[in-house]
C-alpha cells in the first residue's frame, strides 16, 4: 500500500444494481485528517459511494484499501473493518427499543468487549460534548431529530473509528436543527477526525471540507479545494449544479 | 373399581341434603363421583401436570426451531449480490420441506407417527419427551412464519445501522432485528401459544396422560359425561384467559419505549 497517511484508498470502484451501471470508476485516496465532502446531482450515486466504502453495498468491480487491506474483497471479514468507519445515517437510525445510553454503549460492549462502566463512561462523556449528557436514559422517540442525529454521530464515535461517513446527515432536519448537527460535525472535523460527508449545505462545505468531490455520471467529474471547486469550476455539468444550488 | 351407586351415596348423606330437591341431589352425586369419591381430583391434577410440562416443553422447543428457522430464511433472503452459500441454501431447502410437511399435515397425524412409527417410546418419560417434541415441533413451524413476518416488518435501515456498528448479521439480528421484531409479533405470538395449550388435548392418542385423558377416564370410572367434560372445559378456559393476561402483561411492559 502506498504511504501511511491514507486512509482509503479507492481504486475503479464500480457498483451496478442489475444493468443499472451507478459508479463507473472511482478513484480517490483521503488522507488521514482530511474532510472530504461529496456533491451531486439526486441519484448520481453520492449514496452508493459512500455506502460502497463500508460495504454495506458490495462493490461489483476495483478495491477498496482501508488500513492497508482490500474490504471489496469478500474474502476479508468485513465486519472487523467497519468498526472503524462510523456511519451516520440521513434518517438517523437509532435502536428504538434502547435508551440513548444503551444505544451507545451496546457495541463497545459486545464488540469491543469494554466494560459497562468504561462503555457508559465513554458514552456520557461524548454525550455530555454534544449536550445531551441529561438525554442519556432518555428513548430515541422522546428527542427531537437534531438531538437524535447528534446521538446519532456520538454512538459511531463510541467505537473510536478512524474514519467517520456521513450520508445528508441534515437533509431530513427541520431548518432550525441543521445548525446545532453542523456544529457537531465542525467540531469533529477541528479534532482531526478523517471525514467523508454527503451533503447539500454548500455553506458547510465551503467552511470546512479540505476537498470537494463532484460525482456525475459514476465518476468523479470534479475535485478541488473549495475555493476553487465553488468560485471556478470547469465541468460544464458542475458549473450548471452550482447555478442551481448557490 | 366398583362404581358409586348414588342410592348408596344418599344413604350416607348429611341431613340438609336430604331436604333438596331432587335434581340438585343428582347433579351434588355427580360432582362428588367425578372429584372426591376416591380421590379423583388427584386424577386431574396429575394430567393437569402433564398438559402444562408439555405445552411450557413445546413451547420453548417451538420457540427455538422458529427462530432458527426463520433466522435461516431471512439470511438466504437477505444474500442478493453473489452465489449463496452451499450451506445456507441446503439449510433454507431444508426449512422450506420442513414447513410444508408440517403444516400441510394434521397435527393428530403427526402425533401418530412420532409416536407409533419415529420415537415408538417405552417409559413414561420418553412419552412426555415424545409428546413435547412432537408439539414442539408442529409448533416451531408455525412460530417461524410468525417470526419471519416479524422480522421482515423491520425496516433495513435498522439492519444497516447495526452493520455499520460491525455487528455481524447474526450479533444484528440478535441486538437489533428480533427485539423489535417479538414486539410487533406478540400478539400473533401469544395466538400460537393459546392455540399450542389447546392442542396439547390431542396427546391421549400416544397415551400420555394429560388433564383431556384424565377427564375421559373419570367419564369411563362414573358412566357420566356432564360433569368431567364441563370441568375439563373450565379448566382450558381458565388457562387460556391466565395465559392471555400474562402476554398481555408482557406487551405492555415491551410497548415501555413507544410512549
Ligand atoms: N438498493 C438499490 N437497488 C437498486 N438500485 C439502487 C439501489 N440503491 C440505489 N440504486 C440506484 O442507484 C442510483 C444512485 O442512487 P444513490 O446512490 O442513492 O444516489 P444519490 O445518493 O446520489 O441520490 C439511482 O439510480 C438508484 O435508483
Ligand atoms: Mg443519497
Amino acid at each position: 500500500m502506498t504511504a501511511d497517511n491514507i486512509v482509503i484508498s479507492v481504486k475503479g470502484l464500480k457498483k451496478a444494481f442489475g444493468e443499472n451501471q451507478v459508479l463507473k470508476g472511482i478513484d480517490i485516496d483521503i488522507k488521514k485528517g482530511e474532510v472530504v465532502v461529496v456533491i451531486g446531482a439526486s441519484g448520481s450515486g453520492k449514496s452508493t459511494f459512500l455506502r460502497c466504502l463500508n460495504c454495506l453495498e458490495d462493490p461489483t468491480g476495483g478495491s477498496i484499501y482501508f488500513n492497508g487491506v482490500d474490504i471489496a474483497d469478500i474474502s476479508v471479514d468485513i465486519n472487523i473493518h467497519r468498526q472503524k468507519m462510523g456511519m451516520v445515517f440521513q434518517q438517523f437510525n437509532l435502536f428504538p427499543h434502547m435508551t440513548i445510553l444503551k444505544n451507545m454503549t451496546i457495541a463497545p460492549i459486545k464488540l469491543l468487549k469494554l466494560s459497562k462502566t468504561e462503555a457508559e463512561d465513554r458514552a456520557l462523556s461524548l454525550l455530555d460534548r454534544v449536550g445531551l449528557k441529561d438525554r442519556a436514559e432518555s428513548y430515541p422517540r422522546q428527542l427531537s431529530g437534531g438531538q437524535q442525529q447528534r446521538v446519532a454521530i456520538v454512538r459511531a464515535l463510541c467505537m473510536n473509528p478512524t474514519v467517520m461517513l456521513f450520508d445528508e446527515p441534515t437533509s431530513a432536519l427541520d431548518p432550525e436543527m441543521v445548525g446545532e448537527v453542523l456544529e457537531v460535525m465542525k467540531n469533529l472535523a477541528k479534532e482531526g477526525m478523517t471525514m467523508v460527508i454527503v451533503t447539500h449545505e454548500m455553506g458547510f462545505a465551503k467552511e470546512v471540507a479540505d476537498r470537494v468531490i463532484f460525482i456525475d455520471d459514476g465518476i468523479i467529474a470534479e475535485q478541488n479545494s473549495p475555493k476553487e471547486f465553488f468560485e471556478n469550476p470547469q465541468h460544464p455539468r458542475l458549473k450548471e449544479f452550482l447555478a442551481k444550488v448557490l | 373399581m366398583s362404581v358409586l351407586k348414588f342410592a348408596t351415596w344418599i344413604e350416607e348423606a348429611p341431613n340438609w341434603l336430604l331436604k333438596m330437591p331432587e335434581g340438585v341431589q343428582k347433579f351434588l352425586f355427580q360432582l362428588y363421583q367425578t372429584f372426591i369419591h376416591a380421590d379423583r381430583w388427584k386424577l386431574f391434577l396429575n394430567g393437569l401436570k402433564i398438559t402444562i410440562i408439555v405445552t411450557i416443553g413445546a413451547l420453548i422447543l417451538g420457540i427455538i426451531i422458529g427462530l432458527i428457522l426463520a433466522i435461516i430464511r431471512t439470511a438466504y433472503e437477505s444474500i442478493t449480490v453473489g452465489k449463496k452459500p452451499i450451506i445456507l441454501r441446503l439449510l433454507n431447502t431444508f426449512t422450506l420441506i420442513y414447513i410444508t410437511i408440517i403444516r400441510g399435515t394434521p397435527m393428530m397425524v403427526q402425533l401418530l407417527i412420532m409416536g407409533f412409527v419415529i420415537m415408538v417410546p417405552k417409559s413414561d418419560t420418553a412419552t412426555l419427551m415424545c409428546g413435547i417434541i412432537t408439539l414442539g415441533i408442529n409448533s416451531g413451524a408455525y412460530v417461524s412464519e410468525v417470526v419471519r413476518s416479524g422480522l421482515i416488518s423491520i425496516p433495513k435501515s435498522q439492519s444497516e445501522a447495526g452493520r455499520s456498528l460491525g455487528f455481524n448479521f447474526y450479533q444484528t439480528m440478535w441486538y437489533v432485528v428480533l427485539p423489535q421484531a417479538i414486539k410487533n409479533i406478540l400478539p400473533a405470538l401469544g395466538n400460537e401459544m393459546i392455540t399450542l395449550l389447546k392442542d396439547t388435548s390431542l396427546v391421549s392418542v400416544i397415551a400420555l396422560r394429560d388433564v383431556t385423558k384424565q377427564a375421559q377416564n373419570v367419564q369411563n370410572l362414573t358412566y357420566n359425561a356432564l360433569v368431567p367434560y364441563i370441568s375439563l372445559a373450565v379448566i382450558y378456559l381458565v388457562m387460556v384467559m391466565g395465559l392471555q393476561k400474562i402476554l398481555s402483561m408482557l406487551e405492555k411492559r415491551l410497548r415501555k419505549s413507544d410512549r
